[in-house]
């Protein structure tokens, strides 16, 4: 009895669910999907900027395996702004930079990208760090109009009609592979050639460069490793000695620091002395100091570093007459604080400035399409601590394109030019250019 | 009095309907909650919808058949491929994607379940976490198929004109939760389903009922991991790619913390392990943000959380969290029954 009277009340419950249910099917099926209109500008052309600031933020590891070292980089930028915010401003409005730990988990970037702009409405994406955590949200950047300057990785593939709001900085791996390459063909010609490379795409596209100058019967070994806490665990002994019994003399690291010092570590064990060629990217010689004691447990350190030929393409940041770098320096030691003064803090204190001049450059009326135009047609002129002028135009999305060859000396104490800077693209020629490096405005950091 | 109907209220019994009833009424009150949130929180919907997913087939496996795995997140990183390659090189909609991923998730499911069949406690978790390792290393092994480290991109799904996009993958994803409920809660109920729990209490009864015990695991690990197939198909559209750092042997340990914090066994509970998976790590970050910790503190400390919650929960409810509310629920309601219905002192016993 008791069972059927509670039937009868059943229809209550049901007949909500059923229109509960119509009224998703009719939501469902009343919008049509219909190609978006082609609106001028991009969308939310001020998100972010207000008649006193301008808020931007960026992705970047503070914490976890990528951390070391790159954690440095965006409270280097941030310490550029907090000067720039106290002297003078950008026309009239102060930087607010948001950072975001995604711990190099792209799945992590996703979801802080979206905080980012979805809920503290960023008016740029300034400096994401890495290259599989940035391919995760170009393309949400890109449907919600947020120009992103820059991306702090070598990529080859930032520069795409596909992505019209998206910027690299830094040179692409494979034109700093050419510059190294043409120096290795010019200078140890006939002698036998290994590469230790990161497998994916910086150590691929590194090593384009390097075989596009370096005749491949010179290479006599091909070594990769996985960038994971997991393939790095073991060290990179077993590499280190194929290229010692493949009688290698010059070896090159396309290594991230950490995998820079386990290699110099594993030939240093088996007494293996070849003359070291590293990129820019696992090559700076703090870093790579304590890495070196910290792995070895103080067995080992600087003196390993001697010798190493390597590429820059911001200033030695032992040039203690470089006007960029005593105006940085300056501004690091008075703004952040504590921050070693290093590579990375270097290339986060540039990256910092290069946004500044054009967020002046955009003008007094900041959108989100004048700050791109800014970036596309103003950066030429731009003067920089960067070695060759910027390259930007509205078809290519790189900035820094050339570099010089150079050598740490005294366990990296000090970096000896080897080259006069050289300029190439991707799949262009190296040319060396004619202008003369910027020197900083009189003041600048003080 | 007036009100008192509403305490006599029952769902059907009948189960399939049942399971309608309530993923239609959930279903439109889930709907209507997006449409008042913002982009950024619908984001976090669709993400907590993800979760829930994957927690709902591991559930499954874990509390209705009694197999711990460690290794639903390689699972995931099935599907998240499966579903990348396919929309990457053709112009399939996503449901067909979504569906591919689902079955290559249960297909990795069988040839896995098949050699876990063998495998108790401690073994069985040990090869899963064995999965859980290995797989994501086969990506960059065959990186000309896989895209290596950096992955394969996957292209969000285009909102009809005029919806937000979040809002849109929100929906996406809770209909697909939604199915996977009802599909579940009726398996669970089904002669299936009492399989899966006979051979969970005692294998030697089940098969002495007819009840074939090795058989029986493997279809609770091949759906079990259709279901993580299908989460990490939603995966990679929310994050917009398929990547191995996103599929860490973390993504599989926290699936079976969110699967124990929920409730063990229960398709409501893991709608609280999804929330926490998805919040737990947010507070931690936010709470090493205004602690000012070092670097090497503040990554531990969403573990930290883990750990404490875990305990938390586990002291207060030892059901997980949807077994801890079913109890308060269950005395809350008494108590009501009885101030309302103080003239029927015998009802409890009727009902019961």
């Amino acid at each position: 009895m008791k069972r059927d009277a509670q039937r009868r009340r059943r229809p209550p419950l049901t007949m909500m669910a059923v229109l509960g249910a119509a009224a998703l099917i009719l939501a469902a099926c009343s919008s049509s999907p219909s190609t978006p209109s082609s609106a001028k500008g991009l969308p939310g052309e001020t998100d972010g900027v207000t008649s006193t600031s301008i808020t931007i933020g960026a992705t970047t590891p503070e914490t976890g395996p990528a951390a070391p070292g790159y954690d440095e980089i965006a409270p280097a930028a941030n310490a550029y702004f907090k000067y720039t915010n106290a002297h003078g401003k950008v026309n009239g409005r102060t930087i607010k930079y948001l950072i975001e730990n995604d711990q190099y988990d792209p799945a992590i970037t996703a979801t802080l990208t979206r905080q980012l702009v979805l809920q503290d409405h960023i008016f740029a994406d300034v400096g994401p760090l890495g290259t599989p955590t940035f391919l995760q949200v170009k393309s949400f950047l890109n449907t919600e109009g947020v120009p992103a300057l820059f991306v702090e990785s070598g990529c080859n593939c930032w520069s795409s009609p596909s992505l019209p709001i998206t910027f690299g900085w830094q040179p692409p791996y494979t034109d700093e592979g050419k510059v190294l390459g043409r120096y290795i063909d010019g200078h140890f010609a006939g002698q036998k050639v290994g590469y230790l490379s990161q497998d994916d795409e910086f150590g691929q596209d590194g090593v384009k460069g390097l075989d596009d100058q370096i005749p491949s019967s010179d290479v006599v070994g091909r070594q990769t490793y996985v960038a994971t806490t997991q393939g790095l665990a073991s060290g990179l002994g077993s590499q280190i000695d194929a290229l010692k019994a493949a009688g290698a003399k010059v070896v090159v690291l396309y290594t991230i620091p950490a995998a820079t010092a386990l290699a110099l570590l594993a030939a240093a064990e088996v007494g293996y002395n070849p003359q070291w060629v590293v990129s820019s990217v696992g090559s700076d010689p703090p870093t790579l100091t304590g890495l070196l004691s910290s792995i070895s447990k103080g067995a080992a350190g600087a003196s390993l570093l001697s010798g190493i030929i390597s590429d820059a393409y911001l200033p030695p940041i032992t040039d203690a007459t470089n006007s960029w770098i005593v105006g940085f320096k300056k501004i690091l030691h008075t703004y952040d604080s504590g921050a070693p003064w290093d590579g990375n803090t270097e290339y986060g204190l540039a990256l910092g400035y290069n946004v500044v001049q054009d967020l002046k450059a955009a003008g007094k009326n900041l959108t989100r399409t004048a700050l791109v135009d800014a970036v596309e047609n103003h950066s030429s002129s731009l003067p920089g601590p960067w070695l060759v002028p910027l390259s930007y135009t509205k078809s290519d999305h790189y900035g820094i394109q050339g570099n010089e060859v150079v050598q740490l000396e005294n366990g990296g104490q000090t970096i000896k030019t080897l080259t006069p800077v050289e300029a190439t693209t991707i799949s262009g020629p190296i040319t060396t250019p004619t202008s003369t490096p910027s020197v900083a405005p009189s003041g600048f950091g003080s | 009095m007036s009100v008192a109907w509403i305490w006599r209220l029952r769902l059907p019994n009948q189960p399939m309907l049942r399971h309608l009833t309530l993923a239609i009424s959930g279903g439109a009150l889930l709907f209507v909650l997006t449409t008042v949130l913002s982009s950024f929180n619908d984001y976090q919907v669709a993400q907590i919808g993800v979760y829930a997913v994957a927690l709902a087939g591991l559930t499954l496996l874990t509390g209705a058949n009694g197999q711990i795995s460690l290794g639903n997140g390689a699972f995931m990183a099935v599907g998240a491929y499966g579903a990348g390659l396919l929309l990457a090189h053709t112009d399939v909609p996503i449901a067909v994607a979504l569906l591919l991923a689902v079955a290559v998730g249960a297909v990795a499911g069988v040839v896995i379940g098949i050699p876990a069949s063998r495998l108790r406690g401690p073994y069985l978790a040990g090869m899963t976490l064995a999965l859980a390792v290995g797989l994501p290393s086969m990506v960059t092994k065959f990186s000309s198929v896989f895209g290596g480290d950096q992955g394969l991109s996957i292209a969000p799904p285009t909102p009809p004109n005029g919806v937000d996009p979040e809002r849109w993958l929100a929906w996406i994803v809770l209909l697909c939760v939604v199915i996977v409920l009802v599909l579940l809660g009726n398996l669970m109920r089904s002669r299936f389903g009492r399989a899966f729990r006979a051979v969970r209490d005692d294998e030697v009864a089940a098969s002495l009922v007819g009840i074939s015990v090795a058989r029986t695991q493997v279809l609770a690990f091949a759906v079990s991991a259709g279901c993580a197939g299908l989460a990490g198909g939603l995966f990679g559209l929310t994050i917009g790619g398929a990547n191995p750092d996103a599929f860490n042997v973390q993504l599989s340990i926290s699936l079976l913390a969110g699967v124990v914090l929920g409730g063990t066994g229960s398709l409501f509970g893991v709608w609280w392990g999804a929330v926490l998976l998805v919040y737990v790590p947010q507070w931690a970050t936010s709470v090493a943000g205004t602690l000012n910790l070092q670097t090497g503190q503040s990554s531990n400390l969403a573990l930290l959380f883990y750990g404490v919650v875990l305990v938390v929960v586990m002291l207060a409810a030892p059901g997980g969290l949807q077994g801890g509310i079913r109890r308060l629920t269950t005395l809350f309601v008494d108590k009501v029954r009885a101030g309302i219905q103080p003239s029927l002192p015998s009802t409890e016993g009727e009902h019961t």
